[in-house]
């Protein structure tokens, strides 16, 4: 029976993931029961890919719904996880598997491969890939850099469409 | 004379007999010893009988209190209307304890938690894959085809299943609304004062000085007599009178058993019961479901043979009435199965078989798929669904956490265990109807009635992993919206399509 500032001291790193990513206390308690339901082994870490709790939520910090009242914080605000360019990163890099700032013609192919399965055939993904990279790509380097990138998104309102609706 | 000689011959006797017992008695010293050890032997045989005489006392008295206040209601089927009055009591306190942490809030300023029972995010309402991925390329692209914006509508759909999803918290207790005085439910216990303290700690002496001893005895009785009444009657050479003793017995011990676990429970719509032949489903949370519906009905129960003490109570109860016990090689056998499901419910003097078609136990917010095996046999099926009432302990069998026994002990140290059962009218498959679509329809039914979600999850959920099957499905879905842009035109006739199915 403990009061819940008992149970954010219990959570390691707690009060340094707050400072980090913004989430309020009753979120990161939150998230933590998430993530302990989800650890269903008790590892301390989810899947193959060893996510453990910090990570967990620096990620999900990148879908937190962006503040626009902090101008005054100025450079401050360049470090959360939640503003628009670190959720175009983040969107990025689902692409850019490798790291190297350019999503290269067999990244795109390899996700896509991911996201449709056996369903098209091997030449219709080629040319799927042909034409996104011909769009995509402005300077002919036959690769999507950052930028261009963030120019194929410029329509879309990024900062509400990966958000997710965490409840105050 | 000479009779009188002989009297005071004896006294003289009498007498000279008399000074040495005196003697042994009050001895001169050096003798002391012994007889101090003898008395002290014979003060603590006296305190020893006192003690047992205590305890033998209160031992009358406790069986006593269980006769008069449970044995005898049970056997006769009355009810003595003290459970109102203890539930009333109940939820009296936690009123109480309600106000008192808002009031232990407003002192410190600060909000009492609201529970997030909807989960921790907001979702918007579940669109089709088209259509969502439509609202993450931007309203003025209407564009057919692979767009690099796709990546957005996974990822955000991604997270929003990884932070909170509808089937996994199923698989858990209910949180509550409000402390109901047990550290076991899932609650948040912020603003608990020092007199919530005290109310907890004497709840916690009530329960597991009085409540708990109390039910685990009637329970080692109800079990103890279902298995020696029921292995009596099925000695008896006429059938029917075996058949009318063992109603008569086993509707006694399950009385016991339900007033053991304190199941206080209000039936519904008593007129749609089944009676003879026919099958009744319900929803699945804990193996006391069973009691609770047997505690109203004969039913024929079905499940694979076990051993052990569970082993035995089937075996007893095998003996006076008719039960489907599978061997565990025989469930994997499916015809097998449904012939014998079918045999039973062809046959009108046998009595209607309970299932649970979930196949597992759900934490009572939500109703999962229901199997279609038991939808295929033909025939009225009568739904039944059960609700439990939170605040007085939660009847959920989380099996991966709790054994049968630590579960039952859980279930007897809680408060009580308050449920609505609400028969509902019986329900056949309807022309055009394949099992699948009825099993359905039931469901429906149910939950609507019980105040439940309605899922269309499968329950295996719980221990296996996600059929490949779906990820395959999300992946066609999203195939056709992309192969358009290689087949020119057609878009309307492909979002069409989608708007059918999603």
């Amino acid at each position: 029976m403990g009061s819940s500032s008992s149970r954010i001291n219990s959570i390691p790193d707690a009060q340094q993931l707050m400072q980090e990513t913004g989430f309020s206390a009753a979120h990161i308690v939150r998230l933590h029961e998430r993530f302990e339901s989800l650890d269903t082994e008790r590892r301390g870490e989810l899947s193959q890919e060893t996510v453990n709790f910090a990570s967990f939520v620096r990620i999900l910090a990148h879908f937190r719904p962006a503040e626009r009242s902090r101008g005054s914080r100025g450079g401050a605000q360049q470090e959360l996880a939640n503003c628009t360019s670190r959720k175009l990163q983040f969107a990025f890099q689902l692409y850019d598997q490798d790291r190297d700032g350019k999503i290269s013609r067999e990244e795109l192919l390899q996700v896509l491969r991911a996201m449709l399965g056996i369903q098209v055939t091997e030449e219709q993904l080629q040319s799927i890939v042909e034409r996104a990279i011909q769009e995509a790509d402005l300077d002919g380097d036959d690769a999507i850099s950052f930028d261009e990138f963030k120019k194929s998104l410029a329509k879309v309102n990024v900062d509400h469409k990966m958000s997710t609706g965490f409840l105050r | 004379m000479c009779p009188l000689m002989g009297l005071l011959l004896c006294n003289q006797i009498i007498v000279q007999v008399q000074p040495p017992v005196h003697a042994m008695i009050w001895p001169p010293v050096g003798m002391e010893n012994p007889i101090v050890a003898c008395c002290q032997k014979v003060r603590r045989t006296a305190a020893q009988c006192q003690r047992s005489r205590c305890l033998s006392i209160s031992i009358t008295v406790w069986l006593t209190f269980l006769l008069v206040f449970f044995l005898a209601p049970a056997v006769l089927g009355v009810s003595l209307g003290l459970h109102r009055l203890y539930v009333a009591t109940l939820l009296n306190v936690f009123e109480w304890v309600t106000l008192q942490m808002k009031m232990t809030a407003k002192e410190k300023n600060q909000q009492l938690d609201k529970p997030w029972r909807n989960g921790i995010i907001a979702k918007e309402a579940s669109l089709s894959l088209q259509q969502g991925i439509q609202g993450f390329r931007g309203p003025s692209n209407c564009r057919s085809g692979f767009q690099v914006a796709d990546i957005l509508y996974f990822c955000h759909s991604g997270v929003e299943s990884i932070v909170d999803d509808e089937v996994t918290k199923r698989f858990s207790a209910q949180e509550l609304e409000s402390w109901n005085l047990l550290t076991r439910s899932r609650c948040h216990f912020r603003h608990v004062g020092p007199q919530l303290t005290v109310l907890w700690a004497l709840g916690i002496l009530i329960r597991y000085g009085v409540l708990l001893p109390l039910r685990a005895t009637l329970a080692a009785t109800g079990i103890i007599l279902l298995l020696i009444l029921t292995t009596l009657v099925g000695f008896l050479p006429s059938r029917r009178l075996r058949f009318f003793l063992s109603q008569k017995v086993h509707l006694t011990c399950y009385r016991i058993c339900a007033r053991s676990l304190a199941a206080i429970v209000t039936y519904h719509n008593r007129e749609n019961k089944p009676k003879n032949g026919g099958i009744c489903v319900a929803n699945h949370t804990t193996p006391i479901d069973v009691i609770i519906l047997a505690n109203d009905g004969r039913y024929s129960l079905v499940g694979q043979a076990h051993q052990g003490l569970l082993g035995m109570v089937q075996r007893a109860m095998a003996k006076s009435t008719h039960h489907i016990w599978f061997e565990r090689s025989e469930v994997k056998d499916r015809h097998l199965v449904a012939k014998r499901l079918s045999d039973h419910v062809a046959d009108k003097t046998k009595q209607p078989i309970l299932i649970f078609p979930e196949g597992t136990c759900i934490n009572n917010t939500s109703v999962m798929m229901f199997r279609k095996g038991s939808f295929e046999i033909s025939g009225a099926v009568h739904p039944v669904a059960i609700k439990y009432d939170p605040r007085f302990g939660d009847a959920f069998w989380d099996s991966s956490k709790f054994g049968m026994v630590s579960y039952l002990l859980r279930m007897m140290s809680s408060w009580a265990m308050v449920c609505s059962v609400w028969y509902l009218p019986p329900m056949s498959r309807e022309g055009g109807e394949d099992a699948v679509q009825f099993a359905n329809r039931v469901k429906a039914a149910i939950a609507a009635q019980g105040g439940l979600v309605d899922l269309n999850w499968d329950g295996g959920l719980k221990r296996a992993k996600v059929k490949e099957a779906y990820k395959e499905e999300q992946q066609r879905l999203y195939s056709k919206v992309l192969v358009s842009e290689l087949t020119q035109g057609g878009d309307d006739k492909h979002s069409k399509e989608e708007n059918l199915e999603g």
